[in-house]
Formats: structure tokens, C-alpha cells, sequence
């Protein structure tokens, strides 16, 4: 088979994994170097697809032969899919020929699983080995993380990968053995320990580095692991979690493993789909919504509970409204929070303020260290000012005394609110 | 408009009154001609901003000796990136900040609301979109040259604002080792490889070229097609969210954007046809499938000695007694030789332990260490546990909060304790802290009030003393708590 043609299938199988971020990692570039690559903190989208996702590494799997049964993945072993395997020069020589053309920021390497974990792991190892070792390669490397893998692997993995990934596929324990009974929650959290405990290591070796010398050791002389961190996913839709128990989950495994992302995945569609799935897609905008709870969890203090406590019906209850973003849905529900005061309450209750971000809270409270805050300022700044403004006082504005009821704000907002306007991703 | 702000548009305010400054209209060039126009104490007003490519700078105006005023590092990272914008009226508007800062408005920046200060981030946005994208879009073809072995890599871009000197640098750091040439309209930038590791090397910058000055193609772009044409989902067509991060005018210099026309008219029947499709079970196409961790987990524990530690410890990592098993990551069972004569019972894993899967490795186990060496005993001769095997916690952005057991979650976990009890059958059992102690006796115990002397239990005596996490949060790792906790250890031992 040419190159090409296992091109094209082994980037179809690996585009049900959302993550293609490339920040975070450690600053280095080529200069001195023999090699090509960069990386300066922020990553870099080369490419959108028209599904609006962000192409910035080339994220393939090594080969799409798996012996695991799960059953919403496209390369389960009774899909009826056309298989094939990179060899490591292949992956390499791609990576390479694509990142000189300034095509992708690096390589998302993931795999099926063949023979066994660790068998399939090392083989993973490889093609980063390769990368860094025999290309002298810069740019980024995330390495997708075989559950049950030996602990050696995992620290070679880390050495050379920038970020390492497992994904937990599902939201609860029970959900997981019953369409991927080959995995299990407590072998995924253990390598998800594993791999925190190795970081924790590194950063506390590289701390009493510092104090001995009184300077900030270079990485390289260190040895890294995986300074890009470790992220997961989790499928929404293809079983019957609510957002709330997937909030949870997420707030656990962000307390636990210290990740710096937990994607979500819309259940959607894919060729010769097992009869245990759902028949329709997931709504994106669920997804969505899930994305900006993640968001308030992160940077704006928000606990799992409070985003998912709205829903009092039975249909509704642990799920997040789709009309509304969770932030407008919460104040919507705890009027009594509110009016905040710009110019006189804290940073934490102005984070709460529908319609304003972590950016313009930043330059709120930067104006007030000089003057008082007015409604204009709000506008020049670009601030959601129209879904703020029933929840804030500031001089200028205060918010009527017939104040709307939250029912007419909620009508106000609900059709409006397109899905992009509140969170920037 | 702030009220500090000093009168700009005054009555006199017309061309004819202004002196005409010519500048080369780069970050520099303006920076030069405005230091010298401060220093002269220039109003912004009085001053006719002439952009002027061929312009020489006179003598006196060299960029270090006109040093008049310092400004916050935040102006001149916005003017750097402002200064490349396309707006005529940057120029204006920098001096103009400039002028305000070196004139009682030091905090200016600060202001968000200022009509200035929204336009000059507003500018210095734009420009570093400009940059991102340029990062992102350009796309290199590789041409062969005469006594090279590597090809040059060249690419065609099209810039909204003037960045190819600003953005210049990120190319020059992440392609160092190859030979480059970027080609704009109005700019070409050209980068040779390092030579001899020559660190001090500048890339250069040319005229601006024509589209058919870079070559049309080049092999590798079939795969890059097949790439994008594979990675996208038919099942969630975002049309709206492709075009705002990737705008169309970018799309006629990026190979793989000519698919995607195709792509999207071709999406709704894929998905379709996805969805007709659905079946059982059948055939496996990559072997047989291996066996469940579960199944392994329970084989290998079968495998062990009726018994023993080693078999309970392996049923207690299946354990799912309570919830306790959802959040955490593993049973932390016990550990110590199995005829050990003093068992210490703790409350439960701590973050520490939840990680490693062993009990008292973190703060508070390390404390313990301390006290039993103190105590003179020591740790590979006491049998460790806990009341309850699984951490329970509360998450807190990126870490867990310990969180008390609940009455349920002891009397679930108990069976365990139990049987270590039985199997490893201590002459004496010391309950650190509450939890330990009311699970070991039954019983409400006050520890403060019953610490440092045995309370029978059938044949074995339980000491309580205070749980060394107590010692951590009450700052008495030392002294005399510290103190107290190896006496009712030692008593324990004697």
C-alpha cells in the first residue's frame, strides 16, 4: 500500500480524538540545532477543517488494527474498515516533509492496539525516539497513552513527548465496561496517576535544582517530561450520563491528574457503527455548552454542582440548558447575587457577571485603580455590555427598579445567544 | 473621553499650523522623529506625521542620544505591533499616546475606556491576528537549486497589514537549518540556514514580488490534500466557525482550501449513509480480542494463596462497596509483614497515597515515620492500614481537598479491616485519630480524652492517639505535640 493511500486512512481514524492543541509547552527552536522546529508558547492552528476544527498537528494513528472491542470507535476489531500500518520512517518522513512545507505544528501520534499494550506503546516511543533523536525534530509532539503500559515506556514517552494523553472515553465506570469492556476506569486513572506522579518528580527535582544554584535550570539539562502536560476525553451521547456527571467526572480528574484539558466529543456517526450506540448525533451545542461549563470550572470559580443545579423537572435535571450559556442560566437563577457593583465588589463576584470575561474583569479593575468606572468604558472595551447590563451597576447605570424577571430575560437571551458569541476558544 | 486628557483639537487645529515630520514609516523611523519632537516639547496637535520611505534622519536625531522620557514596556510592545498596522493615522495616534504619558497620564494604558487607548489595542490586535495568521497560512513549496542538495522553500503570502519584518523572526527560529524565501506584495524576507552556527545571522529583506515569482506546486501537496481531506468529520459541519479562524481571503494561497467546497456538498450523504448502517457484533478482523483488566485482575488474585494479604489485598482492589471507588484512583490496601505484633490504623488514603497506591507515603505518613523513629520502632515491622481503602475528597480546581468518611463509607469498608485483623492478628492495634478508632471499637471515642491507654478488644488491645494529619494542621510537627504523639506510641510498644 502507498504511503498516501495509508494516509487516508489512518488520518480518518484518528479524527474522532478532538484535541489538536499545540501550547504550552517549553519555549526551544532550531537555532544551533541540525533540525527544524519551534515552539513559543502558544500553539498555532495551520488549518481549520469545515467541521471548525483547528488542524495544527498531524494526528494519525501509527496502525488502525485494534484486538479491543469499544464500541463507538470506528477501528473496533469488528469494524469492517480498511486497516493499515505506518512504518516509523513513514510517520517520521511525514512529519517532517509536512512541518518544512509550515503544514502542522508537529505529530499527534495515537494507535490501536496490537498485540499488547506494551508491545504497541514502544512502537509509539519509536517514531518520537526517531523525531528527536535521529532528526533533531523541535516542534511538538503529543503521544497518546496505551492504558496498562510499563512504567519504563511512559517515562520514555514523556522524555520525548511534549504532551502525553489517555483518554477516560466515558463519563462513569459503569458506561466504560459496557461498550469498552477491554478498558476499565481504574487501569486508565492509574496511568493517569502515573503520569502526574512522574511530573510532580521532575518539577520538584527542577525546584531544589534552583535553590542549590539559584538558577532556573535549563530543561535540557534536566531531562523533561512531558512539559505540555496530559489531557483526556470523554464522548458525550453515546450513553445516558448527564452533563452533571460528566462535570463531576471532569472536576475529579482535573483535582486528581492535575490535566490541562478535558475534551469532549459529541457522539457522531461513524461507518459501520455497532447497534449499541445511539441512531442520532449528539447535538453539538450540548458540547458546546459543556465546553463553556469546563471554561467557568477553570477561570471563573464556578464548582461542578452549581453550573448543573438548574434543571427542576424531572427530563431537565443534571442536564445543562442548550438555549442559554450556563453562565446567564446560573445568575439567571441566583438573582438575589446580584446587582454587582464594578466599582466596588471583588474580582470573584465580577467574574460571575453574565456577558463579561476574564479579560475585560482584568481592565475593569485596572480602571478603578484610577477612576470610576463608567457604562462607556464597558462599550470602548467591546464588553458583553448587552447581557451584562441587567446584572452590574456602575456609574452610569443602574439596573431599573421594574426590573425584568428573569423569565423575560431568559426570552431575551435564548434566541439571540448564537453559540460563539459568550466564550472564546 | 477622560477627563485628564488635554484639549488635541483645538481651534488651531488646521495643516496650516502644523510642522510636517517626515519619518521612514517603521517602528524605528517613528521612533526616532517622535523622541526628538518630545524632547522639542512638540504638542501632538502641532504635528503633521509625513511617512517618507527614502527618508535620512538628521544627524542629531540618533536613536539613543534624543532619550527623553521613559514609557511603560506595555507602549512600546503595543506601538511595536501598532506601528506595522495599515491605518494611516497610527503615527498620529502613537505620538499622541506617547505625549500623554510624558504628561501626567502615566496610568493611561490602564484605561481600557480611553478612546486612545481602545484604538492603539485595537490596532495592536489586529496586527498580531495578521502575524498569527501569517504563522499559520503560509505555505512553503520546495524548489530545487543549482549546488544544493536540500531544496529552498518558498511560499507566497499575502499580508492584510505591514508584518513581514515583525514576523520575520518566528520563521527565522523555527526553520533555521533550511534555506527560505516568504514573498508578499510589498516585502520578501530570505533566510540562507545558519551558516556556521552563526547565531548573530539576519535574514533579509527584499522588494515585494508577484504571485508567479513563487513556484505554483509542489509534490508533497497531494498528501497534505488527503490529510485534510481525511481529518474532517462529515457528521459536524461548522461552516461558520471554519470561516471566522481561517477567513476566505486567505483560502486562494492554501492548497487544501480548494477541497473544501467539495467537501461540505459531500458531507450530508456520508453521514447518511453512516447512519443506514448499523449492525451486531460479528466477525473480528484483528484477532482475538484480549482479556478484561477485571477478568486479569481477578485470575491473578486467584492465583494467590487462600488467605493470605496478597489475595485480600487483590479482592479489595475490585472493591465497590461504596462510591467511594468512582472518584478515587485505587484501593490503598495495607502493608507490613503478616505477622506483625502492632497493627497502626489510620483514617484513609490521603492524595499521596491515592497516587502511589501504598498507605502513609505522604505528609502525614512521613510525620508518622518520624514519631515511630522517635518511638524507636521500626516501620518494616508494623502492619499499616486504614479504616477506609479509598481516598474520599473534594476537587478544588487542581487539587483535592481531604473530606471526611461518612459513617457508611467506614461500615462498608470495615469487612476489609477485618480481615487484615484476622489474617495478620496483632497483639496490639494503635488507632490513629477518630475514624480508626470508633471503626476498630464500635463505638464513639473521644480520642483527646482516651489516648495513651488500652481499651480492650476481645483479646488485642487498641491505643488511640491523635491521626498525625492533626499534628500537620495544628503546626505541631514538633514540640510538645509532637512529643506527646511518640509517648503514646512508645506506651503503645511497651
Amino acid at each position: 500500500m502507498k504511503t498516501i493511500d495509508k494516509l487516508a486512512i489512518l488520518a480518518d481514524a484518528a479524527k474522532y480524538d478532538a484535541s489538536c492543541s499545540s501550547s504550552g509547552t517549553a519555549s526551544r527552536n532550531s537555532m544551533g540545532g541540525k533540525g527544524v522546529g519551534s515552539s513559543e508558547g502558544s500553539g498555532i492552528c495551520h488549518a481549520y477543517a469545515p467541521d471548525g476544527r483547528c488542524i495544527s498537528l498531524l494526528k494519525i494513528l501509527l496502525t488502525n488494527f485494534c484486538i479491543y472491542e469499544c464500541s463507538y470507535c470506528i477501528n473496533r476489531n469488528s469494524s469492517n474498515v480498511s486497516r493499515a500500518r505506518f512504518s516509523t520512517k513513514e510517520v517520521v518522513d511525514l512529519t517532517l516533509d509536512f512541518y518544512k512545507r509550515n503544514y502542522i505544528e508537529g505529530l499527534f501520534l495515537s494507535s490501536g492496539v496490537i498485540q499488547t499494550p506494551d508491545y504497541t506503546m514502544a512502537q509509539l516511543v519509536e517514531v518520537a525516539r526517531s523525531l528527536r533523536e535521529d532528526h533533531d525534530f523541535r516542534g511538538y509532539i503529543h503521544l497518546k497513552t496505551i492504558p496498562d503500559a510499563d512504567g519504563e515506556l511512559l517515562a520514555a514517552a514523556g522524555r520525548y513527548a511534549d504532551r502525553l494523553s489517555i483518554n477516560v472515553e466515558l463519563p462513569t465506570r459503569a458506561a466504560l465496561s459496557d461498550l469498552a469492556p477491554e478498558k476499565d476506569h481504574r487501569t486508565i486513572k492509574l496511568s493517569m496517576a502515573r503520569i502526574r506522579a512522574r511530573s510532580d518528580e521532575h518539577a520538584e527535582a527542577r525546584k531544589s535544582a534552583k535553590k542549590i544554584t539559584n538558577q532556573r535550570p535549563k530543561s535540557r539539562d534536566m531531562g523533561r517530561f512531558a512539559p505540555a502536560g496530559q489531557s483526556t476525553q470523554m464522548i458525550i451521547g453515546a450513553e445516558p450520563s448527564t452533563d452533571a456527571d460528566i462535570l463531576d467526572t471532569t472536576a475529579d480528574l482535573y483535582a486528581s491528574y492535575r490535566l490541562k484539558r478535558v475534551y469532549f466529543s459529541a457522539f457522531s456517526p461513524i461507518p459501520d457503527a455497532s447497534t449499541k450506540l445511539p441512531a442520532q448525533r449528539t447535538s453539538l451545542m450540548r458540547e458546546h455548552r459543556l465546553y463553556q461549563s469546563d471554561w467557568l470550572m477553570r477561570f471563573y470559580g464556578y464548582g461542578p454542582r452549581e453550573i448543573t443545579a438548574g434543571g427542576d423537572d424531572t427530563n431537565s435535571a443534571g442536564m445543562l440548558d442548550l438555549d442559554i450559556d450556563p453562565k446567564l442560566a446560573w445568575a439567571l437563577r441566583n438573582r438575589s447575587y446580584f446587582p454587582v457593583n464594578l466599582n466596588r465588589d471583588d474580582r470573584e463576584r465580577l467574574l460571575r457577571v453574565p456577558g463579561l470575561g476574564v479579560k475585560s474583569v482584568n481592565r475593569i479593575l485596572n480602571i478603578r485603580r484610577w477612576q470610576n468606572l463608567r457604562l462607556e468604558d464597558l462599550v470602548a472595551m467591546k464588553a458583553g455590555i448587552k447581557k451584562a447590563m441587567p446584572f452590574i451597576i456602575c456609574a452610569g447605570h443602574h439596573p431599573g427598579l421594574g426590573e425584568a424577571s428573569s423569565h423575560t430575560l431568559r426570552q431575551r437571551f435564548a434566541p439571540a445567544v448564537s453559540s460563539q458569541q459568550t466564550f472564546d476558544f | 473621553m477622560s477627563g485628564h486628557q488635554p484639549s488635541l483639537f483645538g481651534d488651531a487645529d488646521t495643516a496650516a499650523d502644523q510642522a510636517v515630520v517626515h519619518f521612514v514609516p517603521d517602528f524605528a523611523g517613528w521612533q526616532r522623529a517622535a523622541r526628538a519632537h518630545l524632547t522639542a516639547d512638540v504638542a501632538p496637535q502641532a504635528i503633521w506625521w509625513q511617512p517618507d520611505p527614502d527618508h535620512v534622519a538628521p544627524a542629531g536625531q540618533s536613536a539613543r542620544a534624543a532619550r527623553s522620557a521613559t514609557v511603560p514596556k506595555r507602549f512600546i510592545e503595543l506601538a511595536r505591533a501598532a506601528a506595522c498596522h495599515s491605518a494611516e493615522d497610527r503615527w498620529a495616534l502613537l505620538y499622541r499616546l506617547l505625549w500623554r504619558l510624558t504628561h501626567g497620564e502615566r496610568h493611561l494604558l490602564a484605561l481600557a475606556g480611553d478612546a486612545d487607548v481602545a484604538r492603539i489595542t485595537r490596532y495592536a490586535k489586529n496586527v498580531r491576528r495578521d502575524v498569527h495568521k501569517m504563522k499559520a497560512f503560509v505555505r512553503f513549496r520546495a524548489v530545487d537549486e543549482p549546488g544544493f542538495t536540500e531544496p529552498r522553500y518558498v511560499a507566497w503570502f499575502e499580508p492584510t497589514h505591514h508584518i513581514v519584518e515583525y514576523a520575520a523572526g518566528f520563521f527565522v527560529r523555527r526553520f533555521s537549518n533550511m534555506r527560505w524565501s516568504i514573498l508578499t506584495p510589498e516585502r520578501s524576507v530570505h533566510w540562507n540556514g545558519q551558516g556556521h552556527a552563526d547565531s548573530a545571522a539576519k535574514p533579509w529583506f527584499g522588494p515585494g514580488a508577484a504571485k508567479h515569482d513563487a513556484p505554483d506546486g509542489d509534490d508533497l501537496e497531494a498528501a497534505w490534500q488527503t490529510y485534510y481531506a481525511s481529518i474532517f468529520n462529515p457528521a459536524r459541519v461548522k461552516w461558520n466557525a471554519m470561516r471566522s479562524e481561517m477567513p476566505v481571503k486567505y483560502w486562494k494561497n492554501m492548497p487544501e482550501a480548494q477541497l473544501i467546497p467539495g467537501l461540505v456538498q459531500a458531507a450530508d450523504r456520508r453521514v447518511a449513509d453512516m447512519e443506514a448502517v448499523q449492525k451486531d457484533v460479528d466477525a473480528l478482523h484483528c484477532g482475538p480480542r484480549p482479556a478484561t483488566p477485571e477478568a486479569t485482575t481477578r485470575a491473578e488474585t486467584r492465583a494467590r494463596p487462600a488467605f493470605s494479604l496478597e489475595r485480600l489485598a487483590g479482592e479489595a482492589a475490585l472493591c465497590r462497596a461504596c462510591g467511594l471507588c468512582g472518584p478515587a484512583t485505587q484501593t490503598v490496601f495495607g502493608e507490613g509483614p503478616a505477622n506483625a505484633r502492632i497493627m497502626i490504623v489510620g483514617e484513609q488514603p490521603g492524595d499521596a497515597e491515592d497516587l502511589a497506591g501504598r498507605p502513609f507515603v505522604g505528609p502525614a505518613g512521613q510525620l508518622l515515620d518520624r514519631a515511630l523513629a522517635a518511638a524507636g520502632i521500626k516501620r518494616g515491622e508494623v502492619y499499616l492500614t486504614n479504616a477506609v481503602k479509598h481516598f474520599k475528597f473534594t476537587p478544588a480546581g487542581k487539587k483535592r481537598l481531604h473530606a471526611k468518611p461518612d459513617y457508611h463509607e467506614v461500615a462498608a469498608c470495615r469487612p476489609w479491616l477485618e480481615h487484615e485483623l484476622a489474617l495478620v492478628d496483632p497483639e496490639r492495634v494503635i488507632a490513629l485519630g477518630a475514624t480508626a478508632a470508633e471503626s476498630l471499637l464500635q463505638r464513639r471515642v473521644a480520642v483527646t480524652r482516651e489516648r495513651g491507654r488500652p481499651i480492650a478488644l476481645g483479646e488485642r488491645e487498641v491505643w488511640p492517639t491523635v491521626h498525625p494529619s492533626y499534628l500537620l494542621r495544628s503546626n505541631a510537627e514538633t514540640g510538645p505535640g509532637f512529643e506527646r504523639f511518640v509517648a503514646d506510641l512508645r506506651a503503645a510498644m511497651a
